[in-house]
Order: structure tokens, then C-alpha cells, then sequence
């Protein structure tokens, strides 16, 4: 640590100018990869939105955007994100705090990491499938609740279907990711600040009060916005269950994408994926800022 | 680690993972109780029973074809993992640490930019690919690898902090070993819950994919799904059943050979090493 650093790395350099530069073609294949797949994707996708039918630059297609049903659908975009990530991280902390109590290699605790990793990717068309069979029309649940305590749950109608049907199966993969994140965080809290707290005279709620919760404050804000982005993004259950009108972003986009809506449409999924891509932006923004200050309690 | 600050009481405790396992157990209890419904009326195993004769029916040509089509894009897919991107993560470790943190930042950009905003740019670029390789399904692996990139990444990069893999690659190469002698010997097998677990959730992704394969109108298992779900759907949540069950089965088994790995670890990393290199 004392020595100067200086002059044993630049001897080396001078020594291994070769089989410096051969170590950097080790990269070469994964970066080469990276642009094709994910560079020129995104590109073509924020630049298809600035030309025309014919390829010529325009910011006419931005005008969908005066129209008051795209705003709709970012709006119902936003607050499905924001119930399922709110609901979600409240059960999850909940669930992540009963686990702190169950021994860490124990056959229970293992049970539920891989269930929750499981659960967290599983969303989809069998997830679809998992909630008609629930509480679909024909499903058990709703003819036992309706025969045998007189309710109805689609007496206004068969929600599941619509957006309000989306609630339920997004939290079926936002608690387990909310575990799977939020975790790691509380395991972190030491018990040493419940002893030293104790010592100074506090009690549980006021240790939670003064020390718990301020220091999980930034981890928990993360997880929320982790979970916001996850269902703010997510198409592939809403295209699985809501098949007639695009009531999202992502089914706008399907709409654009497979000509629903009219002429130019390639060029409207552009810019609506442009829109998502930034409201996806400040979410991870935000998203790192409250990790750093995360980060400050654990060394 | 394992006692942690106030946990609930036991009483407590019991009542939220009861609560919560029997809410996630319902829908899995619905699946299951829906493909044992006959469909004239009352319950019975045929469905179960029409398994058998998958293969040669004609009416489930779409699934059966979907998923072919989904484990050759698996293997593929699991290639590109293994073989591109675990060696360009350990090798970044190794000797671009200060690349690190540009690669955890490149590594999130797949769960910031959406895959349905993805999916825009895709289709010309497949417009072209299958112009030159073809409009068969195999090329969907390419982009599948963009989609996984998040989960192996940090399910290898997870990995390697715990071993120590500087120090034994350093280790490994003063006593006369090779790169590719590193590799097989010492970071492979030290590195193997990882790359074990970055498989199986690469084929997990790739099995479950449906946004990127149904909007550039190929087949794969969960297109398949949906299309069977329209004609015989006791059959399509038969399936789902089945491999969210598979998958649950491989996972506790990965995360119970971590626990081993857990214990061994001390012993293969000890701290003398550390001190003389750190001079």
C-alpha cells in the first residue's frame, strides 16, 4: 500500500504491450454481440419514431401524443405500476420480514427463495392461464362464492378481462420479486443496533421507528421502483388476458406493431417506445441514486 | 447472519407465511383442479391421460412444434451464455476491473428498456436476418440473449465475488497454470452454482418468452400455448402446470447445492493468500 504504484504497473505495460491488446480482443466477441443486439435495437427503435413511411426525418409522428387516449394509456399504465408495486412491496417487506425469523439453510427458507425466483419470471401466458382458472367465469372460486354466499365478483360484468383483471396476476410475480430484492436488505440490519438500542432503553417500536425503518427507507423506495418499472414494462400477461383494445402502453404498442390502428404505424410504436423507454429511464435513475444512499450502511 | 434484528413473533410469523403461501398456492390448486374437470361433467384424469398421445395428434401440432422449436432455442441460447458471455464476465474480473462497473451498468439496460420497446428495433433487424439466415425460429436466440443478459450476468457475477477468483486465478497462474488452464481447472468448476444457476434461469426466460416470438410471428411453447388454449384449454393449463412444476423442482434443488458449496468455501480460499498478494 505504501509503495508507489507508478513505476512496477508502467514496466509491465512496457513489457506486455502485446499481450495487453491480445487480452482485449478477449472482449471482442460479447461487445460486437452487445451492439448488434442491443445498441442497433434500441437506436432503430427511438430513430424509427423520427422518419416517415418513406424514411425521411419528421417529427409528425409524435402528434399521437395530442391524442388524449395515449395519454389514457400511460396514465393506466402508471397506476397499475403503481397499486401492484405498492401492494406488492408492502406483502413482500411483510414476507420478508417473517423470514428473517426462520433459520437461513433451513428446508422452509430454502423453499421459499426458489419459489420466489420462480414466481418473480413467471408471467405470461401461464400466468394468464393460472388466474382464468382461478377466477375466470367458469372458475370453482367464483361458483362457490356465488352459490354459497350469494356474490357475485363479476356481478358488473367479467373484469378479469379488463384492466382491473391486471391487478391480481401482476402481484402474483411482484411479491416474489419484491422478496427476492428487499431481502438481501433486511438481512443487513445488525443486531448489534438492536442491542446497542435496547441498551439506551428503547423498545422494539422505537428502535423500528429511529433506526429499522430509516435505514431500510432507501432499499424498500428501491425495491418500489423496481417493482413500478417491472409492471410498467411488462406485456406478455396483459396480451395473454386482454385480447380486445389496448388499454396499457405495451398493447398500444402491439397495436401499432401489427397495423390495428391505420397507416404509418410502425412509426407511432416508435415513438410510444420511446415514451416508455423514458419514463423507464428516470425510474432507473432514481432507481441508483437510492442505492448509493442504500449502500451506505453496509461497507 | 442468520439472527437477524426483531424478527415477528413466532405466532406472527407463522400466521404471514401461512397467509401468503396459501394465497400462491391457490391459483397453482385452480390449475390443477380445472385439468381434472371431464369434460362432460364431474372429474377424471382424461386429460391427464390425452398426454400420451401428444405427440401424434395432429390437433396439437402447434404445441408440439412450439416446443420443439423453444428447447433448440434453449440450447442455443444456453450456448451464447456458456460460452460468450461467462467468459467475457470472468474475464472482465479478472483483468479490467475498472470495465466492471460499465458492465453493470450495460447489464441493466435489458430491464430498462422494455422488451415490447426492444421488440421495435427487432423486427427490421429480423426483417433482414431472415433474408440472409432464413425465417426459421432458430435466429429468435440472439435476441433471447439480450433478454437473459440481466439474470446470468448477475447470477455469474454473484459467483465470482464470493470465490475470491482473482486471488485463485493469480494463484493458479504463479504456480505455472495457463489461461485456458485456469479456466477448466480452478474458475469453471469454483464457479459452477453460478453458471448452473444463470443456465436454468436462461432456459426458464427463454421456455416462458412470448413478447419478442409473438410479435415477429414465430412458434415457440408459449405462442403454442395460447393458440391450444383456443381449442383445448383443459390441455394448455395442463402444460402450464406442468413446467412452472419443473421448474420449481430444478430451482430447489440448484439453491440446495448452494447450501454444500456454502460450507466448503472457507477452506478453498485461505486468507494467507490474500495478504502476500495485496503486497
Amino acid at each position: 500500500m505504501a509503495a508507489p504504484p507508478g513505476p512496477t504497473e508502467y514496466s509491465k505495460e512496457r513489457w506486455f504491450p502485446l499481450k495487453r491488446k491480445l487480452s482485449w480482443l478477449g472482449l471482442l466477441p460479447f461487445t460486437l454481440y452487445i451492439l448488434a443486439f442491443l445498441g442497433v435495437p434500441t437506436l432503430l427503435a427511438i430513430g424509427s419514431g423520427f422518419v416517415d413511411a418513406d424514411g425521411s426525418f419528421t417529427l409528425g409522428n409524435f402528434s399521437v401524443y395530442e391524442n388524449p387516449v395515449i395519454w389514457k394509456t400511460f396514465g393506466s399504465s402508471s397506476l397499475i405500476g403503481l397499486l401492484t408495486a405498492l401492494i406488492g412491496a408492502v406483502l413482500g417487506a411483510l414476507v420478508c420480514w417473517a423470514l428473517t425469523g426462520v433459520r437461513s439453510d433451513g428446508p422452509l427458507r430454502r423453499s421459499m427463495d426458489a419459489a420466489a425466483s420462480v414466481l418473480a419470471q413467471f408471467g405470461g401466458v401461464m400466468l394468464a392461464f393460472a388466474f382464468i382458472a382461478t377466477m375466470g367465469a367458469q372458475s370453482i372460486l367464483r361458483v362457490w362464492l356465488r352459490d354459497t354466499w350469494g356474490i357475485d365478483i363479476y356481478g358488473e360484468g367479467v373484469w378479469l378481462y379488463q384492466l382491473p383483471g391486471l391487478i391480481l396476476p401482476y402481484l402474483y410475480f411482484q411479491i416474489p420479486l419484491m422478496v427476492i430484492t428487499f431481502l438481501p436488505a433486511i438481512e443487513r440490519l445488525r443486531p448489534q443496533w438492536v442491542e446497542s438500542s435496547a441498551t439506551l432503553g428503547a423498545n422494539r417500536w422505537q428502535y423500528w421507528r429511529h433506526i429499522g425503518f430509516p435505514v431500510l427507507a432507501p432499499s424498500f423506495l428501491g425495491a418500489l421502483l423496481l417493482l413500478f418499472a417491472n409492471s410498467f414494462s411488462s406485456y406478455a400477461t396483459a396480451a395473454a388476458l386482454i385480447s380486445q383494445g389496448a388499454q396499457i402502453v405495451p398493447l398500444q404498442i402491439r397495436a401499432a406493431l401489427i397495423g390495428e390502428t391505420g397507416a404509418s404505424v410502425a412509426n407511432t410504436a416508435g415513438v410510444l417506445a420511446l415514451g416508455m423507454i423514458l419514463v423507464m429511464a428516470v425510474v432507473m435513475v432514481l432507481y441508483s441514486l437510492l442505492m448509493r444512499r442504500a449502500a451506505r450502511w453496509q461497507q | 447472519m442468520s439472527q437477524v434484528s426483531t424478527p415477528p413473533s413466532p405466532a406472527l410469523r407463522r400466521t404471514i407465511l401461512l397467509v401468503i403461501s396459501v394465497l400462491f398456492l391457490l391459483p397453482l390448486a385452480a390449475m390443477a383442479e380445472f385439468t381434472l374437470r371431464s369434460t362432460t361433467g364431474g372429474y377424471g384424469f382424461e386429460h391427464w391421460a390425452g398426454l400420451g398421445e401428444l405427440q401424434d395428434s395432429r390437433q396439437y401440432r402447434a404445441l408440439t412444434r412450439g416446443l420443439g422449436n423453444s428447447l433448440v432455442l434453449s440450447a442455443l441460447s444456453l450456448g451464447l451464455v456458456l460460452c460468450v458471455f461467462a467468459p467475457t464476465i470472468i474475464w472482465v474480473h479478472l483483468r479490467f476491473a475498472r470495465l466492471q462497473r460499465m458492465l453493470d451498468l450495460l447489464t441493466v439496460l435489458p430491464i430498462a428498456i422494455p422488451a415490447i420497446a426492444l421488440v421495435v428495433g427487432f423486427a427490421p433487424i429480423y426483417r433482414i436476418l431472415g433474408r440472409t439466415l432464413g425465417s426459421g425460429e432458430w435466429t429468435l436466440f440472439l435476441a433471447y440473449g439480450v433478454l437473459v443478459l440481466p439474470f446470468a450476468y448477475r447470477a455469474i457475477a454473484a459467483d465470482l465475488h464470493g470465490m475470491d477468483a482473482r486471488v485463485l486465478s493469480e494463484a493458479a497462474r504463479s504456480l505455472g497454470a495457463g489461461w485456458p488452464a485456469v479456466f477448466i481447472k480452478v474458475l469453471i468448476p469454483g464457479l459452477r452454482r453460478g453458471l448452473l444457476s444463470a443456465s436454468l434461469l436462461t432456459v426458464a426466460i427463454v421456455m416462458g418468452e412470448f413478447t419478442v416470438s409473438s410479435l415477429l410471428s414465430r412458434d415457440t411453447f408459449q405462442t403454442g400455448l395460447l393458440q391450444i388454449s383456443q381449442t383445448d384449454p383443459y390441455l394448455a393449463v395442463l402444460v402450464s402446470l406442468l413446467s412452472l412444476l419443473i421448474m420449481f423442482v430444478l430451482l430447489a434443488l440448484v439453491s440446495g447445492m448452494g447450501s454444500t458449496r456454502g460450507r466448503m468455501a472457507p477452506a478453498r480460499t485461505p486468507k494467507q493468500k490474500k495478504v502476500s498478494h495485496a503486497t
